[in-house]
């Protein structure tokens, strides 16, 4: 039986580097500014934070592997070897203190893209042996149950009785030839059942054909958290496969932002080779049938409101306008935070550190960001795009008891469609 | 010229006087070289006094690899002025170029002055010594190196009289096909004092000796052994075009508007600021002017190696090589080791994903 | 005969040659050995283009972020000031100008040297400044390590040498100017092995950052 070993994560490292990465480090002037805007330094203060600090293993092999200088210093016995102890010693930070949310990404002088180096370097980390528990099982879950939440069709199918008990409407499973295939999130599916009833609503006034798969509705990616690109590919080969097979044009990725950089950015180059279909985020999807009427909506929020931007689907998604426009569609007082758009603050659950149990205290420190981000808006209700930005942000409200909820865009669309039995 | 006997009587005044120099002009000339030579005003009696007491030295005059530019700036005849005048007061015992006699006479001549004034007579050589071989340059049949450490032998002190002397000069320059030295490589025990130039300023000359014969001593030297009071401070200093320098005012060509207005000439490869000499202040052809007033950069020619310190008309700035031809040659050596560090790292990257080994979830734990 | 002059034309000459080849050498070495590592192809539909939006980042990075401004002013401003002062005093002082006439057939109006002067005693009290604060900022201070201070002194030295011989501060000139020659001679020869190639480097960092940002259809 195989394992993870020291030389296999050096060798991840080795395959990892390419001329983007190798121009990021060759740039860093090590002025410290990415530590400013990241969650992990300002909200504890410690400099082991520093975004590329978290890079020290990715660098070392970097410069005493890929550069002539640095091959020199090592020959010489001037550089220090990226061995099990350096590994372990990183682990916490390169998983427990990032949640690869990119806000790094955004402010450094000479444009290094760190969190995309960050993502690279767990490669190495995880093919070492050097990955959280809670992400090692959340990962053995995903690929031998299909959810990394340990979530079994069984289960899916009991909700999807009470969504088709409480909309009236069905919901289509496993149809060929419709054009839209949607993904749910584990989440989604245990803790927020509404999302799937708002879209059998809203699809069903804007008569979009469409279908949920038994054997692909898991939309998150336990591989891309971790950083192994060989279980991310077997996931999200998944759910390629069933879409291919049922020949939809379109998968939908649900409120969940991991789980869209997995399907619709990381994807095609796991399996290396285009798409037969397309992927688009549902706010990309309901943003579509607003501009082109097909949504229709009455009456508005009255509570004040601001909008969560997910990192995945904001900052690193590209999903930026969409969610503002069809927030606005439902709702009269809607304040920006103070950081928002590309340069909103992580809710400090990304990337997978809501699946590491030990980085839960660290988890809970950082979220005094979203918090005082709150605290300036004084609002009735937050709105965001993920399922897990949404746990968390709760989690962390409830931790400063703070009494505000938090809703999800697209069950908030719902509950404004026009002539919806639901809402009359 | 070489008659020593008499002249010995004579103080300096006298023969001044004879001269048709008053003793007005005398104190002025006393004057002006305490001031040439940073001294306190009130020294200038003290210089009138032991110049009228001033018996003539002896001084033997050795050219070795010169051009006789030396002689000529020293010896050049104007209207009589104190600065010659000095020097037809001092004992000029040997100069193959101005003496009258010639051959052994000459060499007999040198000889006698040597065991008259031993220990007493002053050397003063123009030209650089030849060390490649003595053949390049003889004089009677003597090596210039021989005559030098012959003559020096029982002299009081040395004057380098220009650059070549000074530190090689224009022999000395690269490929320096004669080995040409200064005197100071050679003359390690007795004073030497460097007048530097090409030529150098008379004033300087006479006012070494002037120091000479008022104090008994030489003057204070600067770490290349040239007297402090002129070579002390740069040509850049004590130029009257500093402002524009400073102002970034800078004549770009010979005859465009900033040359015409007299605008720093850096640009044109003055030489100013790395040449310390007193040419701003003493001047040249009794005062008139000096090459910067004239329109034209400094050479630098009070200094080592100025012959090899790049084109007299390239700013100081510039380095000496051809270094965009080697910039070219540099960048194809570089992009070929580049391409083969290139391909080191390719195969290395390479290798890597041949020897990647697909993580599975059985493999996520480290068994030892 | 070792005199100053001769110490002079030494730079000036061998050591300027020996310089300017290592620097050419290591420069194309280092960006070869970076860009022929090369990109997989993306195969993800793109959103966005990445040409434009990587042009776009590689000027817009010129200014800070508004929020990390607010947060590390100090890193910002200071970085400006002697960013911009070490490029006024080596792009703008006449001497330098001749200097790059000669090398590159280019050549533009430069400044009066008092100004210049001027700027480069602020260049040297920042970069003073900035070494205070690389010691004392526990970010910084972690980050740092030999390379960070040896690339401060080979960026210091040429200003403050520079600064020494403007104002003959060293007698005789030659070896102050020799000096100053010397010390960029050396800031030559260490740049390519250092962080100093950042100078060239950013170039493709910041395009990168904007082209794979922007293929996802954000501006970085």
């Amino acid at each position: 039986m195989s394992e993870a070993t020291l030389e296999r994560g050096l060798n991840a490292f080795r395959e990892q580097m390419n001329a983007p990465i190798a121009s990021f480090f060759s740039s860093c002037v090590n002025c410290g500014m990415c530590a400013e805007a990241c969650l992990f330094y300002t909200e504890t203060g410690d400099p082991k934070y520093t975004p590329i600090n978290k890079l020290e293993p990715f660098r070392r092999i970097w410069e005493q592997e890929y550069t002539l200088w640095g091959r020199v210093k090592s020959w010489l016995g001037l550089s220090r070897p990226v061995d099990d102890e350096l590994l372990q010693a990183w682990e916490p930070l390169i998983y427990d203190g990032c949640t690869l949310c990119g806000r790094c990404s955004m402010v450094c002088p000479v444009g290094n893209d760190i969190s995309y180096m960050i993502r690279c370097a767990r490669e190495g980390f995880v093919a070492a042996g050097y990955a959280p528990d809670g992400m090692k099982n959340a990962s053995r879950r995903a690929v031998t149950i299909g959810s990394p939440m340990g979530v079994k069709y069984p289960a899916l199918a009991a909700q999807i009785k009470h969504v088709e008990a409480d909309t009236g409407l069905s919901i289509p499973m496993d149809v060929e030839g419709v054009d839209y295939m949607a993904l749910l999130s584990s989440m989604e599916i245990m803790n927020f059942p509404e999302y799937l009833g708002a879209l059998a609503r809203i699809f069903k006034q804007a008569g979009i054909t469409w279908t949920l798969c038994s054997e692909a509705f898991e939309a998150t990616n336990s591989g891309i958290q971790i950083g192994s690109s060989d279980i991310a590919k077997e996931l999200v080969n998944r759910v390629v496969v069933a879409a291919e097979r049922l020949k939809v044009k379109y998968v939908i990725s649900p409120e969940c932002g991991h789980a869209y950089t997995a399907i619709r950015w990381e994807g095609p180059n796991l399996i290396g080779r285009p798409y037969h279909f397309k992927v688009v985020h549902i706010l990309e999807l309901l943003e579509e049938l607003r501009s082109s009427g097909r949504l229709k909506t009455e009456g508005f929020e009255e509570a004040r409101l601001t909008f969560h931007d997910p990192c995945q689907i904001v900052r690193k998604g590209g999903v930026l306008e969409q969610p503002r426009n069809l927030l606005n569609m439902v709702a009269g007082d809607v304040v920006e935070m103070s950081d928002h758009r590309e340069m909103n603050w992580c809710c400090g659950g990304g990337g997978g550190v809501s699946a590491i149990e030990r980085a839960e205290a660290l988890r809970l420190k950082v979220f005094t960001r979203k918090k005082s981000q709150l605290e300036e808006l004084n609002v009735d209700t937050l709105v965001t795009a993920c399922a897990n930005c949404r746990l968390i942000i709760e989690e962390g409200l409830e931790e400063y008891r703070m009494e505000i909820p938090v809703v999800g865009l697209t069950e908030m669309i719902a509950e404004h469609l026009v002539g919806d039995e639901k809402n009359e | 010229m070489a008659e020593t006997g008499k002249g010995m009587e004579k103080t300096l005044v006298q023969s001044l006087r004879e001269s048709g120099v008053s003793r007005r002009g005398f104190l002025k000339f006393c004057t002006a070289t305490a001031s040439m030579m940073a001294l306190p005003p009130n020294m200038a009696p003290a210089i009138a006094q032991a110049l009228e007491k001033a018996r003539r030295p002896s001084v033997i005059w050795l050219s070795f690899q010169e051009c006789t530019g030396c002689t000529e700036s020293l010896t050049r005849s104007h209207s009589p002025t104190v600065e010659n005048l000095i020097f037809e007061h001092i004992s000029l015992d040997y100069h193959h170029t101005l003496q009258a006699a010639a051959g052994e006479g000459a060499e007999a001549a040198r000889e006698a002055a040597m065991a008259e004034n031993e220990g007493q007579y002053i050397v003063v050589v123009d030209g650089s010594i030849p060390l490649g071989n003595p053949g390049y340059s003889t004089i009677a049949g003597i090596s210039n190196l021989q005559m030098l450490e012959e003559t020096v032998a029982g002299a009081a002190a040395v004057v380098a009289v220009g650059t070549c002397a000074a530190f090689g000069g224009l022999p000395h320059a690269k490929p320096n096909p004669t080995g040409a030295v200064s005197v100071s490589e050679i003359v390690k025990d007795k004073p030497v004092v460097n007048v530097s130039g090409c030529p150098p300023i008379p004033t300087v000359i006479t006012g070494v000796l002037a120091h000479f014969l008022t104090f008994g001593s030489l003057p204070e030297l600067d770490a290349l052994g040239r007297p402090m009071a002129f070579f002390g401070k740069s040509i850049h200093d004590r130029c009257y075009r500093r402002p524009f320098y400073d102002k970034g005012l800078y004549a770009e060509t010979f005859d465009d508007e900033g040359a015409r207005k007299g605008w720093c000439l850096y640009r044109l490869g003055c030489k100013g600021p790395m040449a310390y000499n007193a040419c701003a202040t003493a001047k040249w052809n009794r005062g008139t002017s000096w090459p910067v007033e004239s329109g034209h950069g400094c050479l630098g020619c009070s200094e080592p190696d100025f012959w090899d310190a790049g084109g007299f008309y390239n700013a100081l700035s510039i380095p000496d090589s051809d270094i965009t031809r080697q910039a070219v040659y540099v960048a194809g050596a570089g992009i070929a080791l580049g391409a083969v560090a290139g391909a080191v790292n390719r195969s290395k990257q390479a290798r890597a994903r041949e020897e990647h080994e697909p993580v599975t979830i059985d493999d996520l734990d480290k068994r030892s | 005969m070792s005199t100053p002059v001769d110490f002079l034309l030494w730079v000036r000459g061998p050591g300027f040659d020996i310089a300017l080849a290592v620097f050419i050498i290591g420069i194309l070495i280092r960006l070869l050995e970076m860009l022929m590592l090369g990109r997989k192809p993306d195969y993800a539909e793109p959103r966005g283009a990445e040409l434009g939006a990587g042009l776009r980042t590689l000027l817009t990075r010129t200014l800070p972020e508004q929020g990390t401004f607010k947060r590390s002013p100090f890193t910002v401003v200071g970085g400006y000031i002697w960013h911009i002062g070490f490029f006024i005093s080596l792009l703008f002082f006449v001497p330098h100008i001749e200097l790059i006439d000669a090398v590159i057939g280019l050549s533009w109006p430069g400044i009066a040297g008092n100004l210049i002067d001027a700027v480069a005693a602020v260049t040297l009290v920042t970069l003073i400044a900035m070494l205070f604060s690389r010691l004392t900022h526990p970010v910084k201070r972690l980050l740092s390590g030999p390379e960070d201070y040896l690339s401060w002194l080979v960026t210091f030295l040429p200003i403050l040498t520079g600064y020494l011989a403007y104002h003959r501060m060293i007698e005789p000139y030659p070896l102050v100017l020799g000096l100053h020659i010397l010390s960029v001679e050396i800031l030559m020869v260490v740049f390519p092995f250092t962080k100093l190639m950042h100078a060239f480097t950013f170039i493709m960092a910041r395009w990168y950052n904007g082209a794979m940002a922007g293929r996802r259809g954000v501006q970085s």
